[in-house]
């Protein structure tokens, strides 16, 4: 018989077998601290908060009492927002989406643009905030309304839109035009009967997602002025407005222990709408995942 | 089956050179494809017959970087005269692909997808269409009941008799089959040749295929492929009992490919 280079060695496998186990127990451990995190912040918001969880808390007004204090302008004022926010994201978002991948010619110029949207989806609201003051509550003299706060909020979700309904039309199968090209298709009628439906799904949970980020937005919406005490429901896209971020932000800064609770309850609410909105999302993915 | 009758081509094809990129794919190709036969473009990988077949419905120029030179004519008119539309060219040249490739949507619509974006909207008109077409593939008996079930639910087999049909429902002249059994079993390809067979009393068929029995079976003509290039083109009986260059020979007989 050949020498053999391997023999097993006792000694040798039971050190590799520890070193697995501790490999295990470091990522196990960084699991662990995230979801404790996670937990504590969710247990301590709830206990917090719960007491001041009401229906009042839903129909009230902003207060300086903290037991009369409400959100009622802010939930109105983020749903006023958001019907700004998601026509006008999601019809410049896919409309970009479909120019990038089925129009333009695949050239330096159109990587570059598309180089640029996957970083502007990176960059600090606060700085989309500053263009939103610039552009739209000046120049267009919008003023520090509504309509100045859900365009600005189209422009910073913007990005991840147009990259995920991009990815949503990328993953159909070339074989899908080709049998579509192949009974005389124009490019046109090839999107509006193979590319949308096949996409809508994915395209959905990208909004849907990117929405929700949206809906958690503080920064961009303080830097344009949004404000943090009112006590009306809009009734124009021209009237100031508020919005739960920042509703919560503001009570969270006062001094007095009780608003530390109403903006806990404020939190609890704001997950809520975060949860279902995620939910949705996943179900919508699950629903319609297609097969090809 | 292999009485070649003498019939107006519908293609000729003269001095045809076809790049991709740097590459040359078609070299100097001259056919005249006969109307209402079938004929067989077989050969090795990498020959340039689906690269050919693509050409024919203006396909192929939809990868990037692709050069060409020649001319191709369908029934006289020049394919790639500046003012035709590659639109007109595949309403009237249809297409089969390699894998079985139906739209997710019902069994109906798949069949209707092509009438509706030539702008037929009448319901009894697309119903008519639609059954027809489905008999015309042989398929109206297995699918009849359940039109409005999506067409992923078919075999592999049954899904590309579906996309014969798919294209029959445009009412083409030509029908252009790229490999169309290479991804079926035994018995559903039977089906399909079973089916070429019958489409040639209406339809102009040409087929690629890298199954020289299959070729044998079911074409009036065939061309031979090799390195771009068209080694030779006759009718498939003589082709396989006779052939004139060595080459087609030895690929036939199976000493390469």
């Amino acid at each position: 018989m050949k020498n053999k280079i391997i023999v097993p060695n006792e000694k040798q496998i039971s050190k590799r077998i520890l070193k697995n186990k501790f490999a295990k127990g470091i990522f196990f451990a960084a699991t662990l601290f995230g979801m404790v995190v996670l937990a504590t912040l969710i247990i301590r918001i709830l206990t917090q908060g719960i007491g001041y969880l009401n229906i009042d808390f839903l129909t009230n007004y902003a207060s300086r009492r903290p037991e009369d204090a409400g959100i009622k302008a802010a939930i109105m004022g983020t749903i006023w927002v958001m019907s700004i926010t998601i026509p006008v994201s999601l019809i410049l978002g896919v409309s970009t989406s479909i120019y990038l991948e089925e129009y333009a010619p695949k050239n330096k110029f159109t990587r570059f643009i598309e180089l640029n949207l996957a970083n502007l989806a990176g960059v600090p609201s606060v700085v989309f905030g500053l263009l939103g003051l610039t552009m739209f509550v000046r120049f267009f003299q919008m003023g520090r309304s509504i309509l100045a706060g859900g365009f600005t909020m189209a422009l910073l979700i913007l990005p991840v839109i147009v990259v995920a309904s991009k990815e949503a039309i990328r993953s159909i199968p070339q074989e899908q035009y080709e049998a579509a090209y192949a009974m005389g298709a124009t490019k046109w009628q090839i999107i509006r009967t193979v590319v949308i439906p096949a996409a809508t799904p994915g395209i959905l949970t990208g909004a849907i997602l990117s929405l929700s980020r949206g809906v958690g937005e503080t920064a961009s919406l303080l830097m344009i002025g949004a404000m943090t005490f009112i006590a009306y429901v809009p009734d124009s896209v021209l009237d100031g407005f508020t919005v739960l971020p920042i509703q919560i932000f503001n009570w969270a800064s006062r001094p007095q222990a009780e608003f530390q609770s109403v903006a806990a309850a404020g939190s609890i609410v704001l997950l809520l709408i975060l949860i279902i909105m995620n939910s949705l999302a996943i179900l919508i993915r699950n629903k319609y995942s297609k097969r090809y | 089956m292999n009485d070649v009758k003498n019939t107006h081509p519908v293609y000729t094809i003269k001095d045809f050179n076809l790049w991709y990129g740097e590459t040359q794919a078609l070299k100097n190709i001259s056919l005249e494809i006969p109307e209402k036969q079938v004929t067989a473009i077989i050969g090795p990988s990498g020959c340039g017959k689906s690269t050919f077949i693509k050409t024919l419905n203006r396909m192929v120029e939809l990868i990037p970087s692709v050069k060409m030179e020649g001319s191709i004519h369908y029934k006289n008119e020049d394919i790639f005269k500046p003012n035709a539309k590659v639109e007109s060219l595949r309403t009237e040249v249809g297409m089969v692909f390699q894998k079985p490739n139906p739209f997710p949507k019902s069994i109906y619509d798949n069949i209707a997808y092509g009438p509706r974006i030539h702008g037929i909207k009448d319901k009894k008109t697309l119903d008519e269409v639609v059954e027809k077409s489905l008999k015309g593939a042989a398929l109206w008996e297995e699918v009849k009941d359940r039109l409005n079930e999506n067409a992923f639910g078919l075999s592999g087999g049954q899904q590309q008799r579906l996309c014969i049909a798919r294209a029959m429902a445009v009412e083409p002249e030509v029908i252009l089959m790229d490999e169309p059994t290479s991804a079926l079993d035994p018995l559903s390809t039977a089906k399909v040749e079973e089916l070429i067979h019958e489409l040639k009393n209406d339809y102009s068929i040409i087929i690629v295929t890298h199954n020289m029995q299959q070729a044998a079976r079911i074409s009036d003509k065939t061309a031979f492929f090799l390195n771009g290039e068209v080694i030779e083109f006759d009718a498939t009986e003589k082709m396989y009992s006779n052939p004139h260059d060595k080459r087609t020979d030895d690929y036939i007989s199976g000493k390469f490919g």
